[in-house]
């Protein structure tokens, strides 16, 4: 019994990822897991651009479930912008808007969510219509004070219509399955090639390789070659379970969706590789794969939206794969965006793919200095 | 390529891994189409050296190198030049004899042709006619031994290095690697050998002792063995190893046996 401890003792790396793990993952995960979502970023189109319809945007922001970001002029521009998740939510007000508080009518407002994440989305909705209550509340209050209970048959105050792009059930299945579809391309991916060069190294053949005149580039890519394959295997029967078996239909290009997942398939490989160069044997390998997949199950805004993430456990999301292939995943799935609306994000996974490979092949040395 | 009369020459080689000095400013000329043993306790450098040259690990100081070509400067056309086998025989164990030798061909860049020529060839040389398909792992020591072997001649290098080959391998295998050894010499081949086996540095055209990363000597065995008045190449090595250390090395292992309990061993 003593002789396991001393083995344990004696691999430093594993120990010491064994210990911080738990720690790690409890202050990032403590704060991670949040269903309360606030901070919803939303844009504003004001066709009534009066004192009133400002000071009634103004509750929005001052609930703090609302961040308005943008101010837009037409309904296209709110549509583009969810499509592109850079809001989750619109308001739109009439041109009448001020003119029918006056007259103590009802003005119709409508509030845009997008249903594909359905958390953000019911909190949008629900405290979008809470606070047009607060708002027509107030409105009623005052005009009682004024006028008198009696006086009036109508009140005046806001009609709030509802209105969801994608998703319109809030179905949580379309959400979570297209996400789980990357969670588990990754976790397959890189766990084939983390042990790649584990292999070599503890067999010692790496030495005889490192005697040819093999460069670092080819080892890699005929490394990654034959897991490519099967990464794209695994890819394409997960996504036929996702469509015929969950019956979730794809809205966007499949062709599109099969070439993001090329390059997701590809960048995960190169993590698994990167993981592989650093391990000097396989449990070191394992625990160093598992400190990167874990997180990024919480991270990636996979399960939990990113929005109500304190600032710097989302910017960790930032720099995981997983994070833009998941938006990349439920763009195309469920709102059909088209590439160059999927930019924002098939340009950080292209630039972690090269940085990450980049890495691997200085890290595969020809000498074992 | 230029002719030359020394396949390997070591100018002054230092490795140091820390304080630890491993190999310490030795020298060495080996000769075109010899065999150059090179004989030292555990440790005394030997596999450093060794690796230096592949290009595997670079010198903290001097230089070495292989047909003309510096190691460090040069690695890649010295690493075409030459043949490598450690002492664990480094091959894919899930792989066939054929497909192991297949697949070190494509490393350095051999042809379809070129390849079934050489496999022929080599698998003849080593006497693996009918193991072809063998999945390397159920080979024996011996036979695997001998793969490692033309698995690191497929390229035909002119110069082997070979890192204690013989290393726990049966008698009659041992006989059978260094018949195929003294071919490749002969056929112009130069062969740098580490070893612990006395008999084949013997067979040796030169040795040279290594101790705590120094050269002792350098000669022909039978030289060696005359110069220190010895009857063999086992007690040249032990009286080195005494005389540099300073300690008496019983050298019967007869004797041993009627060592009672209580005497002090190797004082």
């Amino acid at each position: 019994m003593k002789k396991e401890f001393i083995h344990i003792k004696r691999d430093k790396i594993s120990l010491r990822i064994a210990l911080l793990m738990p720690v790690m993952l409890m202050l990032l995960f403590g704060y991670a897991v949040n269903t309360e979502v606030d901070n919803i970023k939303t844009a504003v189109l004001d066709r009534s651009k009066t004192q009133e319809s400002r000071q009634y945007i103004e509750k929005f922001s001052a609930s703090g479930y609302f961040k308005i970001t943008n101010y837009i002029f037409s309904e296209d521009e709110l549509a583009e912008l969810i499509d592109t998740g850079e809001v989750r939510a619109g308001i739109i007000i009439p041109e009448s808007f001020a003119i029918d508080i006056n007259k103590n009518e009802n003005p119709n407002v409508e509030i845009v969510v997008d249903g594909s994440d359905p958390t953000t989305a019911r909190t949008a909705l629900s405290s979008g219509v809470m606070v047009s209550e607060n708002y027509s509340q107030n409105l009623r209050n005052k005009f009682i004070d004024k006028m008198g209970i009696a006086n009036s048959l109508s009140f005046p105050g806001v009609k709030v219509n509802v209105k969801t792009r994608y998703n319109p059930n809030l179905e949580t299945k379309k959400f979570t399955i297209p996400g789980l579809l990357g969670v588990i391309m990754q976790n397959i991916t890189v766990l084939l090639t983390a042990f790649a060069f584990v292999r070599e190294k503890e067999s010692g053949t790496i030495e005889q390789l490192m005697v040819t005149p093999v460069k670092a580039v080819e080892i890699i890519t005929a490394k990654m070659l034959p897991f490519i394959l099967i990464g794209m295997v695994g890819f394409f029967a997960s996504l036929a379970i996702c469509i015929y078996w969950f019956k979730i239909s794809i809205v966007g290009s499949v062709t599109l969706l099969i070439l993001l997942g090329l390059l997701f398939v590809i960048c995960s490989l190169s993590l698994g590789m990167l993981i592989s160069t650093f391990a000097q044997n396989q449990t070191q390998a394992m625990l160093g794969s598992f400190i990167i997949l874990l997180p990024s199950i919480i991270l990636t805004g996979f399960i939990f939206p990113r929005e109500a993430m304190p600032p710097f456990v989302s910017a960790m999301g930032n720099v995981i794969p997983l994070t833009y292939f998941v938006s990349i995943l439920r763009g195309v799935v469920l709102k059909g965006s088209n590439f160059s609306q999927l930019l924002p994000h098939v340009i950080p996974l292209a630039s972690i793919t090269v940085i990450l490979l980049t890495i691997a092949s200085l890290r595969v040395r020809k000498s074992l200095d | 390529m230029k002719s030359l009369e020394f396949a390997i020459e070591i100018d002054n080689l230092t490795k140091k891994f820390g304080d630890l000095i491993a190999v310490n400013d030795i020298s060495l000329k080996i000769p075109k189409g010899t065999i150059y043993g090179i004989l030292g306790p555990n440790g005394s450098g030997k596999s450093t050296t060794i690796r230096i040259l592949c290009g595997v690990l670079h010198p903290t100081n001097g230089s070495a190198k292989v047909m003309g070509y510096d190691v460090v400067k040069s690695t890649e056309i010295v690493r075409q030049n030459l043949g490598y086998m450690s002492q664990k025989f480094t091959l894919y164990d899930d792989l066939t004899v054929e497909e192991n030798l297949s697949f070190f061909a494509r490393i350095y860049g051999l042809s379809k042709k070129e390849l079934d020529e050489r496999k022929k060839e080599l698998i003849d040389l080593a006497g693996l006619e009918g193991r072809e398909k063998t999945i390397s792992k159920n080979l024996s020591g011996g036979w695997k031994q001998r793969l490692a072997l033309v698995c690191a001649l497929i390229h035909k290098p002119s110069i082997l290095i070979l890192d204690e080959p013989t290393a726990g391998v049966d008698p009659v295998s041992r006989r059978i690697f260094w018949s195929i050894i003294h071919q490749l010499a002969n056929g112009g081949m130069t062969i740098l050998v580490s070893t612990h086996y006395m008999d084949e540095a013997e067979s040796c055209d030169y040795t040279a002792f290594i101790f705590n990363g120094k050269i002792m000597a350098v000669d022909k065995p039978s030289a060696l063995i005359e110069k220190e008045g010895a009857n063999n190449l086992e007690d040249v090595f032990i009286s080195y190893v005494e005389r540099a250390s300073g300690n008496k090395i019983q050298t019967d292992f007869t004797k041993m046996k009627f060592l009672k309990k209580g005497d002090e061993v190797g004082e």
